[in-house]
């Protein structure tokens, strides 16, 4: 079985490598990157004018499976992430059961063996039940499969508790991925707090909510020489304390979603449930540091925290609304528009953020075009124009503010493992 | 005022103008009987938080228009049965009603409700963002005794953070130049109030926000909120309640103003309240007034 992608413009940043070229894959490996390869009795696809990349990875998406099979399954999720471009996706423990022990690990490995058309690798919880008291079973779950730990949604409020899983997640090799959120100081927020939750009498989410978590964890990573890495950054002093973290030489990484990259609070039409998630989006201010953050280096990846949510949930009184939105389908769009298009970072960074930047927080084996690498390829084009239409997501879920956004460029077919699981029509 | 009124933030001076005088001329006329204007109307009031005097205000609003009203509230009602709240609105949209008025303690409620229903909604309160009602028969009161807005020193006292009184009040006398002092403890005035609007300045301290003031509104203690404000009822009503000792610094025809119910003792002394000062009652009778001439405005428009 051979797949020639012939000449699309290959950006592959683990090799430096952003030339014309053509990439052969033999039996779901990548067998040679070079110009003018025979293609002969193989499959081709014809990238001309279109970019080459290693498979995206978004290293922080929810897939409701097992417990929330109504907003999103393993294999649902899996076809949004398709047509979103990513080839990996790394989904958040909080499901019911949590995954929270090996067994919830290996079923949600198996259902994604049999149902999932990208690479799902799964982050376990950091407490029992995400909880906040006694740690997971972080040693067996890393066998069975997850890739790093996360209480997302429900961080660990207790220091000491967190200080023992970063120890822990250090002898296992695994890092802690946490959610910053002082829940005290967030409790019953629902936006932003600011201008924008003052004027709209909606309680508020204060940036210090996230800070003051970003800051312990930061100095709980270097009492611990764990890997530390912040879930969606989202505050303009966390950015600044990370970017600190990594002056210092410390393990310490971020994610930065497109959501909190190019809206700000004052963007949300009145009330619109679709705007929440947490943390909320902030303001322009902050938004003006994740971004500068991107382009510094500061912030290591792009996740999207797709997060589902049926219709009836979001169908509600703001306040009653679920936290967080889908992202997978219009990840690349926004990054082209808010960080290629407006010059801010070259291609090149861009994919880095996607692929191999991921790939090192989590020490993942993917992200990379070189020979005998799995063949999980990114096809996408700077170009094209197209209109995002969330009744048309593969998602089973709807919830997202970028409906009916237009965008140049987008995801046009994406290879897992050799083969083509989903292209543009 | 197409598909309703929700706020007065998205107002302008024009309308509210308009409304303003439509409810001076409906103020003799409310003991004259029924008038025909909105005969064969249907509005439904739909309470899903307490409320005696706004529910009422319409009720009697409507009814002197000539207009049927029905006034539902949440207890008692499908919502007690788990009914969501856009099929609880889609299912009163069915009986096609000419207008919905509505009390929310969501703050947005009726926002979200508008963009999903073709019905005017008309909004009596929505959580902690605007009262819109309230400000126009505010404006309505303060005008009867003043020949204009602009200029005018309103002080408003009190939890202001969680006031859909006191943003409402705020966007309107901003749009006519009125200068506005927020006043509160700090846990209850966040600084971003004075940035929503022209016009505001906080202070903490309840003799500054009096001093030469025209209007001072004072705002219910929600006792439900107390612990947010770290204060005790005595304490708070020490620092932030209005007591005649509080007047003599105020311009001598001041006038106090309360959205009601009040708390004697707790942000309000009973001299204050029954003071020559005092519009309190006139402001109820204004409420009328005010919502026969927006609920003519929306239904025959």
């Amino acid at each position: 079985m051979r797949l020639v992608v012939k000449n699309g413009r290959v950006i592959d940043p683990a090799s430096r490598l952003d030339a014309v070229r053509d990439v052969a894959i033999e039996d779901g490996k990548i067998a040679v990157v070079g110009e003018n390869l025979d293609a002969a009795g193989a499959e081709q696809f014809d990238a001309t004018g279109l970019i080459v990349a290693p498979g995206f990875i978004d290293m922080h998406v929810h897939l409701r499976e097992p417990g929330f099979e109504y907003a999103e399954t393993v294999e649902s999720g899996s076809r949004a992430a398709a047509a979103g471009g990513f080839t990996s996706i790394c989904c958040m423990p909080n499901t019911s059961p949590v995954n929270d022990n090996a067994t919830v690990t290996s079923y949600i490995i198996e259902r994604a063996a049999r149902h999932a058309i990208v690479n799902v690798f799964p982050i376990g919880a950091i407490t029992k039940n995400s909880a906040g008291e006694e740690l997971a079973a972080f040693g067996s779950m890393k066998q069975a499969g997850i890739v790093a730990v996360s209480d997302d949604g429900r961080p660990v409020m207790n220091a000491r508790v967190m200080r023992r899983a970063m120890e822990t997640a250090r002898s296992f090799g695994i890092p802690v991925i946490d959610h910053c959120e002082d829940l005290h100081l967030s409790a019953g927020g629902d936006m932003h707090e600011g201008i924008e939750s003052v004027r709209l009498g909606l309680r508020g989410i204060p940036a210090a909510s996230e800070d003051v978590m970003v800051a312990r964890d930061i100095l709980l990573a270097e009492v611990t020489g764990a890997r530390f890495h912040v879930a969606h950054i989202s505050s303009r002093y966390s950015v600044e304390m990370v970017s600190f973290a990594k002056l210092r030489g410390l393990p310490v990484t971020c994610e930065a979603t497109p959501h909190h990259f190019v809206l700000s609070d004052s963007d949300m039409p009145s009330y619109d449930s679709n705007y929440k998630m947490k943390p909320p989006l902030r303001s322009a201010c902050d938004v003006g540091a994740v971004l500068q953050g991107l382009i510094s280096g500061a912030v290591d990846a792009i996740a999207t925290d797709h997060a589902p949510h049926p219709g009836s949930e979001k169908m509600q009184e703001f306040e009653k609304c679920p936290f967080g939105i889908i992202g997978l389908e219009t990840a690349i769009g926004i990054a082209l528009e808010q960080l290629v298009h407006t010059g801010k970072i070259t291609l090149a960074r861009m994919v880095e953020l996607f692929t191999t930047g991921p790939a090192r927080v989590l020490n993942l084996d993917r992200g990379r075009l070189t020979a005998g690498a799995p063949a999980d390829i990114t096809i996408f084009s700077t170009e094209h124009r197209w209109t995002y239409d969330v009744n048309k997501s593969a998602s089973k879920s709807r919830n997202s503010p970028f409906h009916g956004r237009e965008f140049r460029g987008g995801p046009v077919a994406t290879i897992v493992t050799g083969r083509v699981v989903w292209s543009r029509e | 005022m197409p598909g309703g009124l929700l706020g007065i933030e998205s107002l302008d001076r024009v309308e509210i103008e308009a409304i303003l005088d439509r409810a001076k001329y409906f103020q003799p006329q409310q003991a004259e009987g029924r008038k025909q204007m909105l005969r064969g109307r249907m509005i439904v009031n739909l309470f899903f938080e307490a409320s005696t005097r706004t529910r009422t205000s319409f009720e009697i609003a409507a009814k002197r228009l000539g207009a049927d009203a029905i006034s539902i509230t949440a207890s008692g009602s499908s919502v007690d049965k788990g009914e969501s709240l856009v099929d609880t609105l889609n299912t009163l949209g069915a009986m096609h009603p000419d207008a919905i008025v509505m009390r929310h303690a969501a703050s947005g409620a009726p926002h979200f409700l508008a963009r999903h229903l073709p019905t005017p909604i008309i909004n009596a309160g929505d959580g902690t963002h605007e009262h819109p009602t309230q400000a126009l028969l505010d404006a309505r009161t303060i005008l009867d005794r003043r020949s204009s807005l602009e200029g005018l020193r309103a002080a408003i006292i009190g939890d202001i953070a969680h006031s859909r009184v006191a943003r409402s009040n705020m966007y309107l006398l901003s749009k006519f130049g009125a200068e506005i002092v927020l006043c509160g403890p700090a846990s209850l005035l966040p600084v971003e109030l004075s940035k929503i609007t022209p016009g505001v300045t906080l202070t903490h301290d309840i003799r500054e926000a009096i001093r030469d003031a025209d209007v001072i509104m004072m705002l219910r203690v929600q006792l439900e909120r107390q612990h947010e404000a770290a204060f005790s009822a005595s304490e708070y009503f020490r620092f932030y309640g209005l007591r005649l000792e509080h007047m003599g610094l105020a311009k001598p025809d001041a006038i106090v103003m309360h959205p009601g119910p009040i708390n004697r003792g707790r942000e309000i002394s009973s001299e204050v309240a029954d003071s020559q000062r005092s519009v309190i009652l006139n402001q109820v009778e204004n409420g009328i007034a005010v919502r026969m001439a927006v609920l003519e405005r929306i239904l025959t428009n």
